[in-house]
């Protein structure tokens, strides 16, 4: 193997973007889904966290990585949909119950993934994009998954349809009036349901891409928090879709740094070179904040106490 | 692993021979354990006992109890380095009358193993991996294996595998025990053949699955051919690097089955004597040993069975440095040597064996590994 010293880096950060940024991607425009409905769901770590154990469960059991995802998407809708039942019922505050149930994801995952932490499941299947290059390191990076380039494709839907769909339309309006909503003849709470239940399918199948592709393995610490991060990144992206995109790929690049960094000689202060995503994040909320309005694009209804 | 008898042997020889200065048959105090009746013994794990790695390591040892007469396990995973492992220990000891604790982790020790020690006179705790000393509590001990003659011996045959002459580590925690690791495998590798280099990538946690998929990726394209690691869970390092068709050194415990043919050999706990023995010490009334350290030689440590990519020659290679390991006294750390930053560790004609002590407080790399402590 050729020694290509600091593109290593690029390369790297580029392959890292690519591999550990679809979880961020699916749980973001989920996430986007349901907060553009006027509600948060963070619970969404554990359904993040419940997508990838059963995802590989099926796996191991079934054989076929794709029925995975399937039940992933599936079990993710569930997790969705309870949290929409349950907020529709009065006095409920989302956020709360979203801690709840992303306790409570994460403690069934755990429960139910006791018996698959050892074996090991058939993997998702990924495109070699890199087979022009005759530098492995090249190869490697440019190996990707179909579910990034799925989750790519449905961001660009996503953007699209909130402008130019009606459904996409009365999920905004119900997101940022309910009262105008409910004047103009819509049902609140069922957008609001189907739209937990969506953000939910889409975690799961983030969940699937975790434990069936990278790092493709089912054990409890698997997500270590990008579920919850993955929930900021919708801030941080204003609930655009495309910017959920940038921000998914900007997350994921910015975790391949320090490994990367390391791995051609900058050793010291490694610890500084993971908070870069933080410190990132950090920075770009800072530099967008305003004292004098509210973040733009926010959801009218959203963190609304009731 | 069933050589229960034989091991509490060569433990109560080694504890009264000693070959560490501070050898504690100290504790021999009349409220320091009890002599008759069921006993139950505690054992804590930081992750899931069944990781392929450090936590099933230490869960073999603990269900190798299970069968022996008058004696109960409990066991609690995942439990974290916080006050969260004394409420455990406390639970152990109020509900299930637990007379001996095993927390196992490294960041139970101080302060957490150190307070319910005084708070509990009357219990045994040994801590995997912290360093004991005569301040301590009596009640207290700590234990250890010198894994790093195992990543020795991965070091040679990695030497005999690789190509491009560059070896990979996945490091968790810059501490003792794993630069120790990462050094063993270096020169292990460098005793073959003295131009092979080893870069290191620290994680900065025991357990984070997808940094240690980065890292492995970042090593391999950084033109290493064999890797190895030092994390709680091997399994996300082994799988990853053996998909990118890198050799794999294993760790912990025996990951042949995630790694198939890039599987070469690995270094293994075998917790099983260890831990029947200080139960052995407990039903004859007295305390374990304070402070436990012992490599192959004594059992504490085992290698994985070669794989087929292992030539003739890698496993003669090994085979013959392991005998002498099994003699007892094989320094790892042999002068001339000097660290990577070129500061002497050892002069010639000086060298660190397994117990020496120093080895206990190692904060360097050696001269060939890339990476910094």
């Amino acid at each position: 193997m050729s020694d290509l010293g600091l593109w290593n880096v690029l390369i790297a950060v580029i392959g890292g973007a690519i591999r550990v940024s679809t979880p961020f991607l699916f749980v973001s425009l989920g996430e986007t889904i349901t907060e553009r409905s006027g509600r948060i769901n963070l619970g969404l770590e554990g359904t993040l966290v419940f997508g990838a154990m059963s995802a590989y469960a099926t796996a191991v059991l079934t054989g076929s990585a794709w029925a995975g995802v399937a039940v992933a998407g599936a079990a993710g809708g569930l997790f969705g949909l309870v949290h929409g039942w349950i907020c529709r019922l009065p006095r409920v505050n989302d956020v709360a119950l979203g801690i709840a149930l992303m306790l409570f994801g994460s403690g069934l995952a755990f429960f139910f993934g006791k018996a698959f932490i050892q074996p090991s499941a058939p993997q998702l299947p990924a495109i070699p994009f890199g087979n022009w290059s005759d530098l492995p390191q090249i190869r490697a990076a440019l190996q990707v998954n179909v579910l990034f380039l799925i989750g790519a494709v449905l961001s660009l839907v996503l953007w699209w349809g909130f402008r130019n769909t009606r459904t996409g339309l009365v999920v905004r309006i119900v997101g940022d009036s309910a009262e105008a909503a409910r004047a103009m003849g819509y049902d609140v709470d069922r957008v609001r349901l189907l739209a937990t239940g969506a953000g939910g399918v889409l975690a799961g199948i983030g969940g699937a891409y975790l434990s069936l592709y990278y790092p493709g393995s089912w054990n409890e610490g698997i997500s270590s928090g990008q579920g919850l991060m993955a929930v900021a990144l919708v801030v941080f992206a204003r609930w655009n879709p495309l910017a959920c995109f940038g921000a998914a790929l900007l997350f994921g690049g910015a975790g391949a740094l320090g490994p990367a960094l390391q791995s051609v000689g900058v050793s010291q202060g490694y610890y500084l070179f993971y908070a870069a995503p933080y410190v990132l994040t950090l920075g770009v909320l800072i530099a967008t904040s305003s004292p004098n309005h509210a973040l733009a694009g926010a959801p009218g209804e959203l963190g609304q106490a009731k | 692993m069933e050589r229960g008898p034989v091991a509490h042997q060569s433990i109560s020889r080694r504890t009264l021979l000693g070959g560490t200065a501070v050898l504690g048959l100290s504790a021999l105090a009349s409220t320091g354990a009890r002599a008759a009746g069921p006993m139950t013994v505690g054992v804590i794990y930081v992750g899931p006992k069944d990781d392929y790695g450090y936590n099933q390591a230490h869960a073999k040892g603990a269900a190798a109890l299970k069968g022996l007469p008058g004696v109960e396990v409990v066991e609690e995973e995942n439990v974290r380095e916080t006050n969260d492992v004394q409420k455990t220990m406390e639970s152990m000891i109020n509900m299930d009358g637990a007379s001996l604790l095993l927390p196992t982790s490294f960041g139970y020790f101080d302060p957490h193993v150190l307070i319910e020690a005084r708070k509990n006179p009357t219990v045994q705790f040994r801590h995997c991996g912290g360093l004991w000393t005569e301040a301590n509590p009596k009640n207290a001990g700590s234990y250890f294996g010198y894994i790093a003659q195992g990543q020795y011996l991965n070091g040679i045959v990695a030497a005999h595998a690789t190509k491009s002459k560059k070896l990979g580590f996945v490091a968790a925690k810059p501490i003792p025990q794993v630069l120790n690791n990462i050094n063993g495998f270096l020169l292990g590798a460098r005793s073959v053949d003295p131009s092979i280099t080893c870069q290191v990538i620290f994680t900065g946690e025991w357990s984070l699955a997808v940094k240690e998929a980065e890292a492995t990726n970042a090593l391999i394209d950084g033109g290493a051919d064999v890797i190895t690691c030092h994390v709680d869970s091997p399994k996300v390092t082994v799988e990853t690097a053996a998909r990118r068709g890198a050799y794999v050194c294993g760790y912990h415990a025996d990951q042949s089955a995630l790694a198939k043919d890039r599987y070469l050999t690995g270094a293994e706990w075998d917790w099983a004597p260890i831990y029947k023995g200080f139960v052995a010490d407990m039903q004859a009334g007295k305390a374990p040993p304070n402070f436990l350290r012992g490599g192959l030689a004594d059992g504490f440590v085992r290698m994985s069975p070669y794989g087929p990519a292992v030539s003739e020659a890698a496993r003669k290679n090994a085979d013959a440095v392991k005998a002498e390991m099994m003699k007892g006294g094989f320094a790892i750390i042999r002068g001339p040597l000097k660290d990577n930053k070129g500061n002497a560790i050892a002069e010639a004609g000086k060298g660190f064996a397994e117990n020496a002590p120093e080895l206990e407080s190692t904060g360097y790399l050696v001269e060939g590994v890339k990476g910094s402590a």
